[in-house]
C-alpha cells in the first residue's frame, strides 16, 4: 500500500448515532428485492439440492426401508442416511436425544430418515415420494397430562420457594384453584430453514445458514464430519425472520447438507418447503399450568402453589431452560409472599419444541394473569386494581420466588401513567354501561403488566465478542457476534460504534456475522443481542479510539486528554488542530498503529445456584404494560381488537424507531399465539396446522385501527450499553391483555360475576363455548340465589 | 409459444414443463431472486407480482401469487416484479414510503408488500385505510405487526405516485397488443405434455377432446396446490382465461349471466350492484391476489365442500351453463355437486357461464366464519335467501359451506321456515332441523359441534339484522 488518499472530510453533523430513529441498515434492499438470503445467493456450478424424506408417523420402529425407486428417481445423484455420517449423529443442541437421521426408533411425526440430493430442488421433492418404509407403530403419548401423570419427562422437575406457600393457602381468608392450558406456536418465520454448504480445502466446509447460532451450527457440522470446529465456516448475513425458531433447530439442516456434500463432493443445498418446515420443526411450547392461591378480601395474595408443565415432545432440546424461563414469570410483576412453584418438562412424541420469543416467560405469566383476573371476580373488583395491589413493592414485597431482589421497579409509575393516557377508568364505566343493552356484541377492556428477566439463564452464554477494522480510508468494517434476523441488531452496533468514535454512520459497514471473525458465540437469544454485542463492539470502538489518540499525542506533542473524537474529526491541543477521522485513521496507519480490534464484553452481576433455587439470574429487569380492548360476537364468538395503549421501557432508548418496531411487531406475535394461531395434532400424532391455509398468523387488518405505542422515558440505572434495555422479547407478553379483554367480555354476560376459563388459542370457537359456559354458570348461581 | 414482457423484455417460452410457476420461472430460470418463496401455496404473499394486461386498449394492473400462477397464463400479458420499480438507482416511491416508516424489519415479505403497495396505487391514488387493508390482506408479515406498512401506505395516499412506468403504459400496450395478433399457436410442451391457451369456446372443446387427459385450469388457487405441495406433473393443462365466450357477462332485467372464467375481482362490481352481502363475502375470500386469479367456475367445478361462493349460488338458485361435446344444457347449481368433489361435470365438458336470476323480492343473508377475519377459509359458510310475505316466509333457500361433503342446501330447515314469521320464534324449528340437515366433521378449522351452533345462530343473526331499525352493529367486522 503505497498511493494511499484519503478520503475527503465526512459530514460535520453526525446524524444517527445513538438516541436516533436510524432506519434499518438493510430497508433500501429489502425494499428493492436486493436484500440477499440465503436461497437467494447464485449457487456454484454443480449444485445439487436436498429433500427430507420423515416419518409419518409418531411412535414406533423401522422395519424396512427400500430407497431404490428413490435413487432411480429423475436427476437423483444420491441418498444420505444415518449410517453415512461419519461423526456424531446426535445433534441435540444441548442435553443429546436429537439423532441427525433414524433408521431405528421413530419418537415422532416428521422425523427425519433420509436425505436425498438432485440437480433439482423439484427432482429431490419428488424422489422423496418414491421411499417405501414400513414401520411398527407404537401408541404414542400426545397429551400433556398423560406424560405428567405418569412422570415421562425429558428433564428432572425443578422447584423454588420462598416462605412456606402451604402453610400460607392454610390460612389465607380466600382460596382459589384453577387449571389451564395454553397452545402452543408455530414460529412462521417467513424464510423457511435453509442452508447451503460449499466444500472447502482441508476437510472443511463454508456453511451459509439462516441461523441465530452460528457457532453452534459450526460446531455440530464439525462433530457430524469428525473434523476440528476450525475446519469449518459458518456465514450468517441475515434471516428472513427467527423468533428462536433458528436456535437450535437450523444446525440440523446445515449437518445434513454437509454431510451430503463430504458424500458427493458438490455444494449442497437444502431448503424445507414450507409444510416440511412445519412439520419437522419444533414450535413453542403447549403448557397446562395449575394454580392454588390464597387472598384476602381485597384480593392481596397472601400465598400460591403454582405448577407450570411444558410440552417439550420427544427430547430435551433448550427445554431445561425454558421451563426454567417459565417458572421465573410465573410471578409476573406480582409479589407471591409465600410461594411454592413447580416446573415440569414432558416427553410426548411430537417434534422437540423449542425456543421462541419470551422462551416460555409468556407460558409461565398466563396463569399469574389468570389468577389476576378470577381473584378480581372473587372479590368483585376491578381486575386493574387487584393487579395493582399485587405489584413487587419496597417494604418487604420485593423478593421474587428465587430470591432475587427487584430493583428500580417502575411498574406503579408506569402503569398509571398508562391506566391516564389510554383514559382507562372512563372506557371501563362506559364499556359496562354499553354492555348492558348491546344485542349481539359484548365489549372488553384489560390492562396487564409485564415485567421480563434480562440474561440468558444459562450464565456462560452472557458474554460476546466484536472485531472493528478501520482501514487507512477511514472506512471502518464491523463484525460481532449477534446475528441480524430483523431486529434491527446491525443498526443499533452501527449507532453504537458511531457514537464511540464520533464519526458519521455511514463510514461503517457490517458485515456477515462469520465464526470465522468472531469465535464461540452464543446465540442471538433472549433479547440480549444488543446488550451484549453492543457492549463488545463498543469496547472493540474505544481500544482502537484509545490507539489512535495515543498516536495523535506522541506525534503532534500533546497531551493524552486533549486528544478527542467529535463530528467525525479529531481535535489536539488547545489551538483547536484537527484532522477528519478518515486522515486520522491513515496517519495512524502510517505511524505504525494497528487499526484491527477486538472487543468482548461479559455481563456483570449476575449468578443462579440451581440447586438452591437462589439467586440473580437477571441483571435487570424490562418491563410494560398495555390495555387492549376487544369486541366478541355472542352468536359465534368472533372477535376484534378495536384498541391498544402500550407504554414500554427500553431504558434509554438506541434507536426509538427500532424499539417501536419490536414492540408493535412482538404484541401482535402475541396477539396471534393467544387468538387465532392453533395448532391441531390428530390422535395419531400427525400435525393437521402444517401450513399458512390452516395455521392463522395475525394478517394486516387484525392491527388495531388504536395502536399506540409510547416509551417510558428511563434510562436503565444498570451499566448497560448507553443505558438501554433490552426490547426483543418482553413486548410479547404485552399481549395477554388481548386474552384478559376477551375474558372481561365474556365475563360481562354474568354481569362480571363469573370468571370464565378460557384456554389459549382463544379462537371464536372456544370463545363462544366460554360464553355458553358463563351464560349456563350465571343461570345456576341466579337459581341459587347468589 | 408463450409470449409475455418480463418488466420490459420479451420473453418466448417453447419447450417448458406445463406446470411450470411464475415463481419458479423467476428463480430458478431468470435467476430474478427479488421474489421469494414464503408457502408457494398462496397464503403469505412474499411471491406477489403484478401482472398487466390490455383490457379495453388500456393496461389494467392486478397482483397475483406467483408461486401459484402457470407461466403459460402469462401469455400476452406484461410480469412486473420488484426489481423494475427502482429507475436509475431512486426508489419507486412506494418503496421510499416503506422505508421511511420503518416498514420493513426482516425484509423477507417485504418485496411482495412492494408489489401489492405499487398495484394498489396505479389503480387508485386516494386509497382509505379501508382499501389499504383490503390490498394487504395477502401479505403476511411476522415481524412489525403491520402498523408501519399501513402508515407507509397511508403516506403517499393523495399524493400521486408518478414514476417512470407510467410513461412506458401507451408503449407496452402497443407491445403486448402486438404479440396477441400473432398467428402463432400460443402453447408451450414438454414432451407430450402441453400448456395450451384457447381463445373460443369452439377452441377449447375441440382442445378438451384431443385431449381427454387435460385439466382445464383457470386462475390455478386450488389446482396449483397439486403442484407445488403433492409435486404432481399433470399432462396437458388448458388455460380457460382467454376464452371469449368464458369471459363474458351478459345482464338482463331477470338475470345476470357470468362467464365461468372471469375472476373474482372482475364479477364484484356486478355483484355489488345487485347482492351487496354476497360482494361483502367476496372482500373475505382468500386475498385481493386470490380474487385476482380466481374464478367463479373454478369454485364450482372443484366441488370443494369449503368453497365460498357455491353456498351463495345455491341461495341464490343460479343455474350452470355446461358444454361438452354432447352440446350445450343447463343444470341448477343444487344438482351439480353429487359428492365429496365430485360433480355431474360431463367428461371433456367445461362450465360455460353462471345464470344468476335477480330476484328482488328475496332478501340475501351471508356469512362467513373462520379463525382469522381476513384470508381465511371459512369454517362455515352460510348463504340465506328469504322471501317474506307480511313477514311470513314464502320461499327459503339455506346454502351451506363447511358442513358436509358438498356444498348443501338445508332442506329440512328450509321447509320448516315456510309459513312461519322470521323471528326469533319462528325460526326455532329450521334451527333445530337444521342437525338433520348437517352431521357436520370436526377438523383442523372447527368442531362439528361449533360448526352446528354456529350455523344454528346465524339464523337468528339475519333475523336480528332484519330487525334492527337503530342499526345496532351486530358483527364484529360492522363494530370495527
Amino acid at each position: 500500500m503505497r498511493n494511499l488518499k484519503a478520503k475527503g472530510s465526512p459530514a460535520s453533523q453526525v446524524a444517527g448515532t445513538t438516541g436516533v430513529a436510524r432506519v434499518h441498515e438493510s430497508a433500501t434492499k429489502h425494499v428493492s428485492g436486493t436484500a440477499i438470503y440465503v436461497d437467494d445467493m447464485l449457487e456454484p456450478r454443480g449444485t445439487l439440492y436436498g429433500a427430507v424424506g420423515y416419518s409419518s408417523i409418531a411412535k414406533g420402529r423401522i422395519t424396512g426401508m427400500d430407497l431404490s425407486a428413490v435413487r432411480q428417481s429423475e436427476g437423483v445423484v444420491d441418498i444420505l442416511v444415518v449410517e453415512d455420517i461419519p461423526g456424531v449423529t446426535d445433534i441435540g443442541a444441548v442435553f443429546g436425544g436429537d439423532p441427525i437421521l433414524t433408521s431405528e426408533e421413530i419418537k415422532y411425526q416428521g422425523q427425519p430418515i433420509f436425505v436425498v440430493v438432485a440437480e433439482t430442488e423439484q427432482q429431490a421433492r419428488r424422489a422423496v415420494k418414491q421411499a417405501k418404509i414400513e414401520f411398527v407403530e407404537d401408541v404414542p403419548t400426545l397429551d400433556v397430562i398423560e406424560a405428567l401423570t405418569a412422570q415421562q419427562f425429558v428433564r428432572p422437575s425443578h422447584f423454588m420457594s420462598h416462605g412456606d406457600a402451604q402453610a400460607a393457602l392454610a390460612k389465607a381468608p380466600k382460596r382459589l384453584q384453577a387449571e389451564q392450558h395454553v397452545g402452543g406456536q408455530e414460529h412462521f418465520y417467513l424464510e423457511g430453514q435453509v442452508a447451503l454448504v460449499v466444500p472447502a480445502e482441508d476437510g472443511g466446509m463454508l456453511v451459509y445458514s439462516s441461523t441465530q447460532h452460528p457457532s453452534e451450527v459450526q460446531k455440530l457440522v464439525a462433530e457430524v464430519l469428525s473434523v476440528p470446529a476450525n475446519r469449518i465456516t459458518v456465514d450468517m448475513r441475515r434471516m428472513g425472520g427467527g423468533f428462536g425458531g433458528k436456535e437450535s433447530q437450523a444446525a440440523g439442516w446445515a449437518c445434513m447438507a454437509a454431510a451430503l456434500v463430504l458424500k458427493t463432493g458438490k455444494p449442497v443445498k437444502l431448503r424445507l418447503p414450507r409444510v416440511d418446515d412445519m412439520t419437522m420443526t419444533g414450535k413453542r411450547h403447549p403448557f397446562y399450568n395449575t394454580y392454588d392461591i390464597g387472598f384476602d378480601e381485597q384480593g392481596l395474595i397472601q400465598g400460591a402453589d403454582i405448577m407450570v408443565a411444558g410440552n417439550c415432545g420427544h427430547s430435551a432440546d433448550l427445554s431445561d431452560a425454558i421451563v426454567d424461563r417459565a417458572m421465573f414469570h410465573a410471578d409476573n410483576a406480582y409479589y407471591l409472599a409465600d410461594v411454592s412453584i413447580a416446573g415440569h418438562r414432558c416427553r410426548t412424541n411430537t417434534v422437540s419444541h423449542t425456543a421462541f420469543r419470551g422462551f416460555g416467560g409468556p407460558q409461565g405469566m398466563m396463569i399469574i394473569e389468570r389468577a389476576m383476573d378470577d381473584i378480581a371476580r372473587a372479590v368483585g373488583k376491578d381486575p386493574l386494581d387487584v393487579r395493582k395491589l399485587n405489584l413487587y413493592s419496597a417494604g418487604g414485597r420485593d423478593t421474587t420466588p428465587y430470591h432475587q431482589t427487584v430493583e428500580h421497579n417502575v411498574l406503579l409509575e408506569l402503569i398509571e401513567q398508562l391506566e391516564q393516557n389510554s383514559d382507562y377508568r372512563a372506557r371501563r364505566a362506559e364499556i359496562t354501561q354499553w354492555n348492558k343493552t348491546s344485542r349481539v356484541l359484548q365489549r372488553g377492556l384489560a390492562l396487564t403488566p409485564v415485567k421480563f428477566g434480562i440474561s440468558f439463564t444459562l450464565q456462560h452464554l452472557n458474554q460476546a465478542g466484536a472485531l472493528i477494522h478501520i482501514y487507512t480510508d477511514g472506512s471502518i468494517q464491523v463484525n460481532h457476534g449477534g446475528t441480524e434476523m430483523g431486529q434491527g441488531l446491525h443498526t443499533k452496533i452501527i449507532q453504537i460504534v458511531a457514537e464511540a468514535l464520533a464519526i458519521d454512520p455511514h463510514e461503517i459497514q457490517i458485515t456477515a456475522t462469520r465464526t470465522d471473525k468472531v469465535p464461540n458465540t452464543s446465540p442471538t437469544a433472549a433479547s440480549s443481542g444488543t446488550d451484549l454485542n453492543g457492549q463488545a463492539a463498543r469496547n472493540a470502538a474505544l481500544t482502537l479510539k484509545q490507539r489512535i489518540a495515543e498516536c495523535v499525542a506522541e506525534h503532534k506533542a500533546c497531551g493524552r486528554d486533549s486528544v478527542r473524537f467529535a463530528d467525525g474529526r479529531i481535535y489536539w491541543g488547545d489551538q483547536g488542530e484537527s484532522m477528519s477521522f478518515a486522515d486520522g485513521a491513515l496517519f495512524a496507519y502510517e505511524n505504525r498503529v494497528s487499526l484491527s480490534a477486538t472487543g468482548y464484553y461479559k455481563t456483570p452481576k449476575i449468578w443462579y445456584d440451581r440447586e438452591q433455587a437462589k439467586g440473580r439470574p437477571f441483571f435487570y429487569f424490562a418491563n410494560g404494560a398495555a390495555v387492549s380492548e376487544v369486541v366478541v360476537d355472542t352468536l359465534t364468538g368472533e372477535y376484534k381488537v378495536l384498541a391498544v395503549d402500550i407504554l414500554h421501557d427500553v431504558g434509554r432508548s438506541l434507536n426509538p424507531a427500532l424499539d417501536c418496531g419490536q414492540i408493535e411487531g412482538g404484541f401482535i406475535q402475541g396477539m396471534g399465539w393467544l387468538t387465532t394461531e392453533e395448532l391441531k395434532w390428530n390422535d395419531k400424532g400427525v400435525l393437521l396446522s402444517n401450513g399458512p391455509a390452516t395455521y392463522k398468523i395475525p394478517a394486516i387488518s387484525d392491527t388495531p385501527k388504536r395502536f399506540k405505542v409510547d416509551l417510558f422515558a428511563r434510562a436503565n440505572e444498570e451499566d448497560t450499553v448507553y443505558h438501554s434495555k433490552a426490547v426483543g422479547e418482553p413486548p410479547f407478553m404485552l399481549a395477554i391483555s388481548v386474552w384478559s379483554a376477551l375474558r372481561d367480555a365474556i365475563s360481562s354476560l354474568s354481569n362480571y360475576q363469573v370468571s370464565p376459563p378460557l384456554d389459549t388459542p382463544a379462537t371464536p370457537e372456544r370463545v363462544l363455548n366460554a360464553m355458553m359456559a358463563t351464560r349456563e354458570q350465571a343461570a345456576e348461581q341466579k337459581g341459587k340465589g347468589r | 409459444m408463450i409470449r409475455f414482457l418480463l418488466n420490459d423484455r420479451e420473453v418466448c417460452l417453447e419447450n417448458s414443463a406445463p406446470e411450470m410457476t411464475v415463481l419458479e420461472y423467476l428463480r430458478t430460470k431468470a435467476e430474478q431472486r427479488g421474489s421469494k418463496e414464503g408457502c408457494a401455496s398462496g397464503d403469505c404473499g412474499a411471491c406477489t407480482v403484478v401482472v398487466a394486461e390490455v383490457v379495453k386498449q388500456r393496461l389494467r394492473y392486478r397482483t397475483l401469487n406467483s408461486c401459484i400462477t402457470l407461466v403459460g397464463s402469462l401469455h400476452g400479458k406484461q410480469l412486473l416484479t420488484v426489481e423494475h420499480l427502482q429507475q436509475h438507482d431512486a426508489l419507486h416511491p412506494v418503496q421510499q414510503a416503506m422505508v421511511d416508516q420503518h416498514g420493513s424489519q426482516c425484509g423477507f415479505c417485504t418485496p411482495g408488500f412492494i408489489m401489492s403497495l405499487f398495484c394498489l396505487y396505479r389503480n387508485d391514488h386516494q386509497p382509505t385505510r379501508a382499501e389499504v387493508e383490503r390490498a394487504l390482506a395477502g401479505n403476511l408479515c411476522r415481524c412489525t405487526g403491520y402498523r408501519p406498512i399501513i402508515d407507509a401506505a397511508l403516506s403517499l395516499a393523495g399524493q400521486g405516485v408518478a414514476d417512470a412506468l407510467a410513461q412506458q403504459e401507451a408503449a407496452v400496450a402497443t407491445r403486448l397488443t402486438d404479440m396477441l395478433q400473432q398467428p402463432i399457436s400460443a402453447s408451450m410442451q414438454a414432451g407430450q405434455r402441453h400448456f395450451l391457451v384457447p381463445t373460443s369456446s369452439d377452441e377449447l372443446l375441440a382442445q378438451l377432446t384431443a385431449h381427454p387427459k387435460a385439466q382445464l385450469v383457470a386462475g390455478g388457487t386450488d389446482f396449483s396446490l397439486t403442484i407445488t405441495q403433492q409435486l404432481q406433473q399433470p399432462d396437458t393443462l388448458i388455460y380457460t382465461g382467454r376464452v371469449a365466450e368464458l369471459t363474458q357477462i351478459e345482464e338482463s332485467e331477470q338475470w345476470l349471466k357470468l362467464g365461468a372464467a372471469l375472476s373474482y375481482t372482475d364479477v364484484e362490481p356486478l355483484l355489488q350492484q345487485h347482492f351487496p352481502s354476497f360482494a361483502r363475502l367476496l372482500e373475505r375470500l382468500g386475498s385481493l391476489q386470490v380474487r385476482n386469479q380466481g374464478t367463479l367456475g373454478g369454485n364450482i367445478a372443484n366441488a370443494s365442500p369449503i368453497g365460498d361462493t357455491p353456498p351463495v349460488l345455491l341461495a341464490l338458485d343460479a343455474i350452470l351453463h355446461l358444454r361438452s361435446p354432447a352440446g350445450r344444457h343447463t343444470m341448477p347449481i343444487a344438482e351439480f355437486f353429487t359428492g365429496y368433489r365430485q360433480t355431474k361435470l360431463p367428461t371433456s365438458g367445461f362450465i360455460e357461464a353462471i345464470e344468476i336470476p335477480l330476484q328482488p323480492e328475496r332478501q340475501l343473508y351471508v356469512y362467513k366464519i373462520s379463525k382469522r377475519l381476513d384470508d381465511d377459509i371459512s369454517a362455515v359458510c352460510a348463504a340465506f335467501s328469504i322471501e317474506l310475505k307480511d313477514g311470513v316466509v314464502q320461499q327459503a333457500r339455506l346454502g351451506f359451506g363447511g358442513m358436509a361433503a358438498t356444498p348443501a342446501r338445508a332442506f329440512h330447515a328450509e321447509q320448516a321456515l315456510l309459513g312461519q314469521p322470521f323471528s326469533e320464534q319462528g325460526i326455532e324449528a329450521a334451527q333445530q332441523a337444521l342437525a338433520q340437515d348437517f352431521s357436520p366433521i370436526d377438523d383442523v378449522r372447527a368442531s362439528g359441534a361449533y360448526r352446528l351452533q354456529v350455523a344454528q345462530n346465524l339464523l337468528l343473526r339475519a333475523v336480528l339484522e332484519q330487525d334492527n331499525p337503530t342499526a345496532e352493529a351486530l358483527e364484529v367486522v360492522q363494530y370495527a
